[in-house]
């Protein structure tokens, strides 16, 4: 059988995941970062994104995070998102919508508007659609 | 007949008040329930969190962040969570009682104290008490968000910074059940660890991306604006808990003081009635 560890992923809304994992990628704030069992301690930023597990079993399921931390310990992994989503839960068409606004804030240069507050809200619809494509690859 | 207007009046006042007691009892009853979901769903994030930063104390870090350090304590910070609204119990005041015990203590030994209030309640007493509030959120409602307390927890953590306070506490209730409210005092910097773990005493680091300071930075941070979110979420419980408690005394209350009037009532009109009687008794005999 293939080597696991436990994988908890919280938000400060509720519990996300909890079991036991074989393989975990994500993206960390200096890149994307694929955690097997025994992995040395880390500390590590995230990056809004998806992240991919391999369950006990070979089953995999894919959770969307708009950000937080990752704590690794030889025999736990924990990510403590800001906000995270289910992946199947994620609507296309709202992240679309979403990322084309964001889009059309930061080209509307005469409104008055935050522009890390617009770069970040694209970076994130990008990284919905991004997780919400990568599911339909590995279905269709 | 006029016998006991006043009584009938009183009486009437009475009924009325524990029809809103009993209707804020209720309203109370179904808000905690809401709050303790809120409560519970709010906890392992908290936990979690506590686990890392716990890790993170036994590592032998290279960089030794602020946030660990300790100094030498002249002044300390306090932030007070408390309600927004009054009418339940002795909450409150039982949580400013275990604050203010322990200022009188810090002043005996020359310790200066400020003062982060979070909720109304804690802004008005301190003010009046003469505690030097720095900081003041209210009106957070019954579903609190994390964002509208980042500003004053950020005051304190740069007065800590800075070297302003040498020591950041935070005062709140602890729920332990929907009877029993405990106020609590929790030290929040410098950090804690809870010593449970031997297996994690050998000399080890984490490696840390992008690099110490950096991230222990907005880890830390992110780590008090969740206890502080946890505790004010706790506190939330607490208050609709207490409220329901109180209010439920007062409807009870309000029925005894009603029994008790509308006895004297009966009385008084069965005194008219055999005074009444014993007139036209008298009246007839005289006859």
């Amino acid at each position: 059988m293939a080597m696991t560890v436990h994988c908890d992923i919280v938000s400060a809304e509720e519990e996300i995941f909890s079991g036991l994992i074989e393989f975990v990628s994500l993206t960390g704030s200096l890149g994307d970062l694929g955690i097997t069992p025994g992995h040395a301690p880390l500390l590590t930023e995230i990056n809004p994104g998806p992240v991919e597990l391999k369950k006990q079993g070979g089953e995999e399921q894919v959770f969307y995070v708009s950000g937080g931390f990752l704590e690794v310990q030889p025999n736990k992994v924990t990510i403590m998102a800001d906000t995270a989503l289910r992946a199947h839960d994620m609507n296309e068409a709202a992240a679309e919508e979403a990322m084309r606004q964001a889009e059309q804030a930061m080209k509307d240069q005469t409104a008055e508007f935050e522009y890390s507050k617009a770069a970040s809200q694209l970076a994130e619809a990008a990284a919905q659609l991004r997780t919400i494509r990568q599911i339909r690859k590995k279905v269709g | 007949m006029a016998v006991g207007k006043e009584i009938k009046t009183q009486i009437a006042s009475i009924q009325s008040t524990r029809k809103i007691t009993s209707a804020m009892e209720m309203v109370a009853a179904s808000k905690m329930r809401r709050a303790q979901d809120r409560m519970q769903a709010t906890r392992p994030y908290a936990d979690r969190m506590r686990g890392v930063i716990a890790h993170l104390a036994k590592s032998n870090p290279e960089y030794k962040h602020l946030y660990m350090q300790e100094r030498d304590v002249k002044r300390v910070g306090y932030i007070v969570v408390s309600t927004d609204r009054g009418l339940c119990g002795g909450l409150n005041i039982n949580a400013f009682k275990t604050l203010v015990r322990e200022m009188t203590e810090h002043n005996s030994n020359n310790i200066e104290i400020d003062i982060c209030a979070v909720g109304s309640k804690a802004g008005g007493f301190f003010n009046s008490y003469g505690g030097n509030v720095v900081a003041a959120t209210s009106g957070l409602g019954d579903a609190p968000e994390i964002g509208a307390l980042i500003g004053s927890v950020k005051v304190m953590l740069d007065a800590y910074a800075e070297g302003k306070i040498d020591q950041l506490h935070m005062v709140y209730n602890n729920f332990v059940n929907t009877m029993t409210q405990t106020p609590v005092i929790e030290q929040l910097l410098p950090l804690k660890a809870e010593d449970d773990d031997e297996s994690m005493t050998h000399h080890w680091d984490y490696i840390y991306e992008p690099d110490a300071k950096e991230l222990l930075d907005g880890l830390l941070t992110r780590y008090i604006e969740s206890l502080v979110y946890q505790a004010v979420v706790e506190n939330n419980a607490c208050e609709q808990a207490a409220r329901m408690m109180a209010m439920k005394s007062a409807t009870d209350n309000a029925g005894d003081l009603i029994d008790d009037l509308q006895r004297v009532y009966n009385k008084a009109r069965q005194a008219a009635i055999t005074q009444e009687i014993s007139e036209i008794v008298g009246g007839a005999a005289a006859v």
